[in-house]
């Protein structure tokens, strides 16, 4: 995971769930390049808005509902490089962090940066730049950041016990 | 100053004297529950190349989500996670038909007061019913725990809840958790874990307890308790095995509390397309439903069906509706039938299905289409959770779904009862 991540932001709503992430009838797929075109399949626009954008912001308990990894999975299948939300779900939370996705709890950012601004994200400072605008974060701890630098909980385990 | 219930929990299971809110702990589970709609964890597990999984003993597997199997690649995944139960010594299994895992982990036994569990659902909280601290998790967590035996958690801050009053006719721990949801909203609760107590709770069944912890998920928590009581014990005393509660102190710090006198509590339903979206039976009286569902791992409990039975009994659905039931366990359906419940839903007009999740993930079973509405006893009504996104799927009781089904509006239960 590159310490700086560039890109287009796409905004989403309050309450976005697992079930309008990904619906229940694709958990018998895992690989986020199978999970990717499902994103959001039953909701047209936010499909079609996520072309092109990088960098998804959410309002308040982004990724309620379900357990299912599937979930952050999809977002990376379809090119997401970053999540950024005024809060999470736990659930959704941890699983995104294990798919090797940063996961950023950021009210000021999620509620300032609007649709379609380009933005850099400076994971180990914990900074958010918007055009002139600079939004702090508290910087990912050591653990979480070994855990993203491995690329995930996957890569992460392979490392840790020595596997192949 | 005292301590909360997970306070005491992650304390002593991470062997200190005390832990705050906010502090993050290794920590090995005593159960581990999953289930064939995360087989992702066996797949990731067969693709690091790991060979055994890390305390087999504690591990309860259960095909609920797709049971039985309606397509060809979750019959392949349910085959392949039987064999993999098999081979890694997982004795504890529950094939199709047998039930939903929230509903045996506490019948059979597997959850005891005092226990720390991990499942992967998010209803796993529903084991706080006994006074377990339980904690869903994704996948990859999972697997950290299948490889290594032990994962980080973060100290949940608490929320208290305390019911008052006696428990009027009609009125169940549906009505009262949905009224405790809607009051603290989606978000209102995240992170933390809800601990119910109070008078009303004597009157609750270890099934009607779980009702609370289970939909508590909706609110955000991590974690429920329900007070361990005479109700608890008794229920638990069943399976002769030695358990050790952890108790909340009584001077113990909360983030929020509410207390709900349930004396004057009507019947509720979460309405679309949120479970907080919560409003009387009677606001939302009359409008017509095309399918109802009792069932899941909210619901499908013995006490819920009878009273499904009893409003059902002698009378015939409108051709125009879709009565679905699905007990929570192969027992609860044998005990269901011997008493008659199942006789009568069914001479009602309901359509049985196996024990297990039914439609309520949007799965199979009896999937809604465009412009339908449901009433249902499950825990979400999200848009297109049921199938269509031009479907509305309204929450309630058993007794409330019945007397809809029977009047083919939705409807106040308490006039049949």
């Amino acid at each position: 995971m590159s310490k700086i991540i560039h890109g287009r932001v796409l905004k989403l709503g309050d309450n976005i769930n697992t079930d309008y992430i990904i619906p229940a009838r694709y958990l018998d797929l895992y690989e986020p390049e199978d999970l990717g075109p499902h994103v959001f399949e039953e909701y047209g626009a936010y499909r079609d808005k996520l072309k092109g954008h990088s960098i998804v912001i959410g309002g308040e308990n982004f990724g309620l509902g379900s357990a299912r990894e599937q979930a952050p999975n999809a977002l990376k299948g379809a090119g997401v490089d970053v999540v950024v939300a005024k809060s999470f779900a736990r659930i959704f939370y941890r699983n995104t962090l294990n798919v090797g996705v940063p996961a950023i709890e950021c009210p000021e950012a999620a509620g300032a940066i609007g649709e379609d601004e380009e933005i850099s994200i400076d994971l180990e400072q914990g900074a958010i730049e918007a055009g002139k605008r600079i939004f702090r974060f508290p910087a990912i701890p050591q653990e979480v950041r070994e855990l993203l630098d491995a690329g995930g909980m996957v890569p992460y385990l392979k490392k840790k016990l020595g596997l192949r | 100053m005292g301590h909360t219930f997970a306070e005491k929990v992650f304390a002593k299971k991470a062997g200190v004297a005390k832990v705050s809110p906010g502090e993050i702990v290794t920590l090995s589970p005593d159960v581990i529950m999953t289930l064939d709609a995360d087989s992702e964890i066996m797949y990731r597990f067969q693709q690091l190349g790991l060979k055994k999984v890390w305390a087999p003993e504690r591990i309860v597997c259960f095909l609920d989500h797709y049971a039985p199997a309606s397509t060809l690649r979750t019959a392949t995944l349910h085959k392949t996670l039987r064999a993999f139960a098999r081979e890694q010594g997982i004795d504890k299994f529950y094939d199709v038909g047998e039930g939903m895992a929230h509903e045996l982990m506490l019948a059979r036994g597997h959850v005891l007061p005092g226990h720390f569990v991990v499942g992967t659902d998010s209803h796993t909280p529903s084991y706080g019913a006994v006074g377990a601290f339980s904690c869903g998790l994704g996948a990859s967590d999972m697997l950290s725990i299948w490889a290594t035996g032990s994962l980080w958690f973060r100290v949940p801050e608490s929320v208290k809840v305390v019911f008052q009053g006696k428990v009027p006719k009609g009125i169940y721990a549906k009505d009262m958790i949905l009224e405790v949801v809607g009051h603290f909203t989606a978000k209102g609760c995240a992170y933390m874990c809800a601990e119910f107590g109070g008078e009303t709770l004597k009157e609750l069944s270890i099934s009607e307890r779980i009702v609370l912890a289970n939909i508590a998920v909706e609110m955000g928590v991590k974690a429920t308790y329900v007070q361990v009581d005479e109700v608890t014990r008794a229920f638990v005393a069943r399976h002769h095995r030695d358990y050790d509660p952890i108790l909340p102190d009584p001077d113990a710090s909360y983030k929020k509390k509410y207390a709900l006198n349930v004396e004057s509590l009507t019947p509720r339903v979460a309405c679309p397309h949120s479970v907080d979206n919560v409003r009387p039976v009677s606001a939302v009286a009359g409008k017509e439903i095309h399918q109802a569902f009792i069932g899941t791992c909210t619901s499908g409990r013995l006490h819920e069906l009878e009273a499904a039975a009893r409003i059902l009994k002698g009378h015939r659905i409108p051709g125009n509706v879709r009565l679905l039931v699905a007990a929570a366990s192969r027992d609860i359906l044998l005990k269901a039938m011997e008493l008659g419940y199942i006789q009568d839903l069914v001479a009602a007009g309901a359509t049985l299905l196996p024990p297990g999740c039914g439609p309520c993930a949007g799965i199979h079973e009896g999937l809604l289409g465009d412009g339908e509405r449901c009433i249902s006893t499950a825990n979400r009504n999200f848009i297109g959770r049921m199938g269509s996104q031009r479907a509305e799927i309204y929450l309630g009781s058993a007794a409330t779904v019945a007397a809809s089904a029977r009047t083919g509006v939705l409807t106040d239960p308490r006039e049949f009862l």
